[in-house]
């Protein structure tokens, strides 16, 4: 029970008054791709097996601000709002430049929104960006904002020879949330369930995360992404095949599909939304990224159940609805294909300097 | 004599990753379900078979701990050691106690909780199994030294890696009927050869998980065990030996002389020959140390082990069923636990209550229990 009631009362639902949606979306991957195989051959004698293709890697003058700038900037080349009618820019992930000294503010004064604005940086996991979608929701729905600019975006920290190291990527998406009138999706209904589960964390003075190695799967990634996912369908009443697409957190290739199998969910409905077989886990970014890849190939009328995890642990669900202004709108900023057709491959020594990795002292 | 003793009760625990129970939990729930089985309230012993509670959950001095945890605070109780095979050796203890007269009722106990630590952690707790000085301490691994035999084996015999399959094969095909096992999944043999390497040449489909499980068995005298339950079952052997720890200090690395010596003192006491027992629960722990155990045993000739597999010998119906229950690997390696486990599967055959994995007229059962790389041998013969 939580709050009083059963978890799939109706009342769970997290809904807006006004109803609210995405008016403006915007990708950022980095260029630069590190083989997997790189990673097996300087650490298994390329003996190991490798659970992607390849991952982005953030260059040396990136990091989580100038990387959210430009997915803002995307976002609101696609809203074609004026940003200072902005009233909150709200940046999460879990390698922000700084613990103290918010990445959201230098976003903020990039893009114009500054200063008659609010700016907070979240932190929960990979699934910072999607409770700060579901902040904006509040924030406008309640009639507090015209818009809220939300971003999920990671230059995730791989411990090296750490089986994390194939996959911790950087990338992310920014939101921009407005009225439902001016949206090309609109949020018909969120839920968040959310439990302590020390799955994977990382103390402030330490340089890498720590894991429980097969921890992080049935006990969290599965159990937290399921229940949030059945529990939404419940409330809103519907079924897998309700939705045209479904984009799932996706810390690998083989979790998010057997994910979605067992939530009998298809092939066809997972394709355009998970990417990290390409580009690694980005992290924050991670479904925020795989749904501006479906954006980018939805219909007017397409619906999308999109289902963030966050280690310590928790899933957002969210039920989208896609409108008519998609049509114009996903073709006027760069689109998510495009970035990961961008790629300059990196060996691992590269990799090493671009991530910091190499101590000189 | 020692054949005086016999099992009145068993339990056990599905063997995984119990990720929301502690050692002394885990521990109870075994011991209350070999109580309900024996139908008794108390025991005046209980003997814990346990390999790494002191390293992996800081907590030794179980013997105590249990007896309290279980309510029976105040009775005899300590704990055994003896990396892998503590659960067998704490067996063998408990026929001691049953026929040295100090106790009426024993409770043989293993449980282990290895899963709550992982990567190089887990390794080097695995490790205290080995020499430290002059194995662990220069970077050997359990499944290393197993790689070392296994890859020597293979050139000394002409063997190749699908040779091993049907070890692992087997063990699936019957861990897949066992509600309790670990691994439930079917295994093809033309996957084994394929499968992600460990330890080169063993690979994921060869070498058993460790796992968390408990497991318990209640001894008393035969004599006392016909007026307590319908299905008393005789252990009519109980022997331990041992041998290096190193692999370099043995005279013959490919044969496990604690082995031999192990089940022929077992089959002397039980006036038996190794050929007698309907099934034979050994310690799979990877198809090489199978390969060496039935050698050792001799059920095999040296350098030929594995072809009882390729002749496949070994299922339910086979000639020599083997890993009954999905064995080490795939029922799972609780390693203190384990010989606990493979004797509560042996009661369960002779019993008749083995379900889909029993052996038809299964009348005496052996198990084996290794510690290490065979440093330590535990050969149990039960009977009806």
């Amino acid at each position: 029970m939580t709050n009083g009631m059963p978890f799939d009362d109706v009342r769970n639902l997290m809904k807006s008054n006004a109803p609210v949606g995405i008016v403006g979306y915007g990708a950022y991957i980095p260029r630069y791709r590190l083989p997997a195989a790189e990673v097996s051959r300087v650490w298994t004698n390329s003996l190991g097996g490798t659970p992607i293709t390849e991952k982005a890697v953030a260059g040396l003058d990136e990091d989580v601000i100038t990387m959210s700038i430009e997915a803002a900037r995307n976002a609101l080349a696609r809203a074609q709002i004026d940003p200072t009618q902005i009233r909150a820019v709200w940046v999460g992930s879990e390698s922000h430049p700084y613990a103290v000294k918010p990445t959201s503010t230098t976003v903020a004064e990039s893009i114009g929104a500054v200063p008659n604005t609010q700016a907070a940086d979240w932190e929960f996991a990979c699934k910072a960006g999607t409770e700060a979608l579901q902040a904006a929701m509040g924030f406008v729905g309640s009639g507090m904002a015209a818009y809220a600019l939300s971003i999920g975006m990671d230059t995730a920290q791989g411990r090296p020879g750490d089986a994390l190291e194939y996959t911790a990527a950087s990338g992310g998406a920014a939101y921009l949330v407005g009225p439902e009138a001016e949206s090309l999706a609109v949020f018909q209904g969120s839920y968040s369930y959310v439990t302590d589960t020390p799955d994977f964390w990382r103390r402030a003075e330490v340089r890498y995360p720590s894991h429980g190695d097969r921890f992080t799967g049935e006990p969290s990634y599965f159990k937290h992404v399921v229940t949030a996912a059945e529990t939404l369908m419940h409330m809103m009443g519907t079924q897998p095949s309700d939705y045209t697409y479904v984009v799932l957190h996706q810390p690998n290739v083989k979790f998010p599909e057997r994910a979605a199998k067992q939530l009998g969910f298809n092939a066809a409905q997972i394709k355009y939304g998970l990417l990290a077989g390409e580009i690694g886990n980005v992290y924050a970014g991670s479904c925020l990224l795989g749904l501006t890849a479906t954006l980018d190939e939805a219909q007017p009328g397409d619906r999308i159940l999109c289902v963030s995890y966050g280690s310590g642990a928790g899933s957002d669900a969210f039920d989208i609805r896609v409108t008519d202004a998609i049509t114009e709108r996903k073709d006027r900023a760069t689109k998510t294909r495009e970035y990961i057709a961008r790629r300059t491959p990196i060996d691992y020594a590269l990799y090493s300097r671009y991530r910091g990795n190499l101590a000189t002292e | 004599m020692l054949q005086n003793t016999a099992i009145i009760g068993i339990g056990q625990t599905s063997v995984g990753e119990h990720w929301d129970l502690s050692l002394r939990q885990i521990a109870y729930q075994a011991m209350q379900a070999a109580l309900d089985d024996a139908g008794l309230q108390s025991v005046d012993v209980v003997i814990v078979g346990n390999a790494l509670g002191g390293v992996v959950s800081n907590q030794n001095h179980l013997g105590a701990l249990v007896a309290d945890f279980a309510g029976m605070r105040g009775i005899d109780g300590v704990r055994i050691e003896g990396a892998d095979a503590s659960g067998g050796l704490a067996l063998h203890q408990g026929c001691l106690m049953v026929a040295g007269g100090l106790a009426q009722t024993v409770m043989v106990l293993g449980v282990e909780k290895v899963t709550d630590v992982v990567g190089s952690t887990r390794n080097t707790a695995l490790a205290t199994f080995l020499d430290n000085d002059y194995e662990a301490a220069q970077g050997a691994t359990p499944a290393g030294m197993a790689a070392l035999l296994m890859r020597r084996y293979m050139h000394e015999y002409g063997v190749q890696l699908a040779d091993f399959a049907n070890f692992s094969v087997n063990a699936h095909a019957n861990g897949s009927k066992n509600p309790n096992a670990m691994f439930r999944n079917l295994i093809k043999a033309d996957r084994f050869v394929s499968a992600p390497l460990v330890a080169d040449p063993l690979n994921l489909f060869d070498i058993a998980p460790e796992a968390d499980g408990a497991a318990a068995v209640i001894l008393t005298s035969v004599e006392r065990a016909a007026d307590m339950v319908p299905q008393p079952i005789r252990i009519l052997g109980s022997a331990v030996a041992t041998d290096t720890l190193a692999l370099h200090d043995r005279l013959d690395p490919l044969f496990l002389a604690a082995v031999q010596r192990s089940v022929t003192q077992a089959c002397q006491q039980a006036a038996i020959a190794p050929h007698d027992v309907d099934l034979l629960e050994l310690h799979d722990v990877a198809t090489i140390i199978t390969t060496l155990s039935l050698e050792a045993s001799g059920f095999a000739s040296r350098g030929e082990g594995w072809q009882i597999a390729v002749e496949n010998q070994i299922g339910l119906t086979g000639q020599l069923p083997i890993s009954t229950f999905g064995g080490l690997k795939s029922r799972g390696n609780p390693l203190g636990a384990t010989g606990v486990y493979q004797a509560v599967e042996a009661t369960l055959q002779l019993r008749g209550d083995a379900g889909d994995n029993q052996v038809e007229h299964a009348e005496l059962a052996m198990t084996q229990n290794l510690g290490g790389l065979g440093s330590t041998a535990v050969t149990h013969v039960f009977g009806k």
